[in-house]
């Protein structure tokens, strides 16, 4: 039978705490993500071409 | 063998052994929680909406950010807080934290936390945690906390940066009323230090920390307080009359600079003995209004901004 080393048993808490923070971790990156793509932070995907948002003048051409 | 090797060979639990509470108290909590209160303030009154996830998130990066340059500052004072009584039971001095582990702990969360707060807002607001982070761990900690009896001023800026930190991550910029925020706790901070220091006997000398109330003696030190709280009155006075404040934030600022002034009028105006036979009570009436100036300023802000009629 299996049993767990004197250091597991005695780090448990310590483990599960961290286990706790990387969880916090990936539940605020994803957050932040589903965040920006709603205010559209991320959302101008315009590959291999120049971001309209940075080239001066552009911004009215394409909200014509 | 490491340590981990030599527990699991005798069997016996270490009776110091870092749990979480240990890495939490690296990160300087109390240090954490003024910076999130002075960020958010920022991050609040700041004009334009922020998306509220994104903003607490940022808070949290802040958060992050001056917990970080807590665990490199506790990593570098480890000999200092060995000597004075206040802090030998800080977890590296008491062993149960290895200094390495500190320092890593600091560099890996001063490496998240800015490029997180880049990433959640923007990367104005990320560049100046990073700054802040450097300017706490590298100068004031590494540099001039041990060479200038100045360094309760130096250290004071660093504290001051969170409010502007916050305001850029709702903005992307640093205008005037930002750094007026930054101005109001870096005037705030040395009165409401020195007058701490003229009631609480700290051993820095025995660290060999130079403190203006030993470098320049006590008498100084509380004219010195009373400069510094006319200079927080005019910060305070000129905020009130940019957009950040308003006939409110005005009133308020009145009130609480008077009790200020004349509580480090006061203290001037005192010898030790004096201060002696009352036990220090106008040191600690001081003491006890500069914490709520603080709070009640930064929040009168938040307030002006919030009701309809508020601003000039």
């Amino acid at each position: 039978m299996h049993r767990d080393s004197e250091v597991h048993i005695r780090r448990r808490g310590r483990n599960f705490g961290v286990l706790g923070v990387l969880l916090a971790f990936i539940v605020i990156v994803f957050g932040v993500t589903l965040a920006k793509i709603q205010t559209g932070g991320f959302s101008e995907g315009f590959d291999h071409v120049a971001r309209p948002g940075l080239v001066p003048g552009q911004t009215e051409e394409v909200a014509e | 063998m490491t340590d981990v090797s030599l527990n699991i060979a005798t069997g016996t639990a270490p009776a110091d052994e870092a749990g979480l509470r240990d890495y939490w108290q690296l990160l300087k909590p109390r240090l954490m929680s003024l910076s999130v209160f002075t960020a958010l303030v920022g991050l609040l009154v700041a004009p334009g909406g922020v998306h509220p996830f994104l903003g607490a998130t940022s808070i949290l990066w802040i958060a992050l950010g001056a917990g970080a340059s807590g665990a490199l500052n506790m990593w570098f004072d480890a000999d200092i807080d060995r000597v004075m009584k206040r802090t030998r039971k800080r977890p590296i001095p008491s062993g149960r934290v290895a200094p390495g582990d500190a320092l890593a702990l600091g560099l890996f969360l001063s490496v998240l936390s800015v490029t997180m707060l880049g990433l959640t807002a923007n990367w104005v607001a990320a560049f100046w945690l990073g700054f802040t982070i450097f300017f706490y761990a590298v100068i004031y900690s590494m540099w001039l906390k041990r060479t200038t009896s100045w360094n309760t001023v130096i250290g004071g800026l660093a504290g001051a940066f969170p409010p502007m930190i916050g305001w850029a991550a709702a903005t992307g910029g640093t205008p005037l009323e930002a750094w007026l925020l930054v101005g109001l706790i870096f005037m705030w901070t040395p009165p409401h230090f020195w007058a701490l220091a003229l009631f609480v006997k700290l051993d820095y000398h025995e660290a060999r920390i130079p403190m203006l109330t030993v470098t320049h003696g006590r008498d100084e030190t509380r004219r010195q307080a009373l400069i510094w709280s006319l200079g927080l009155a005019i910060v305070s006075i000129l905020a009130a009359f940019t957009s950040l404040g308003g006939p409110l934030t005005l009133a308020v600022a009145l009130v609480l600079n008077g009790v200020f002034l004349k509580g480090a009028w006061d203290m001037w105006r005192r010898t030790d003995a004096d201060s002696e036979a009352d036990n220090h009570a106008v040191e600690k009436g001081l003491f006890k209004w500069s914490l709520l100036y603080l709070f009640a300023h930064f929040s009168v802000f938040v307030v002006e901004a919030a009701i309809p009629f508020g601003g000039w």
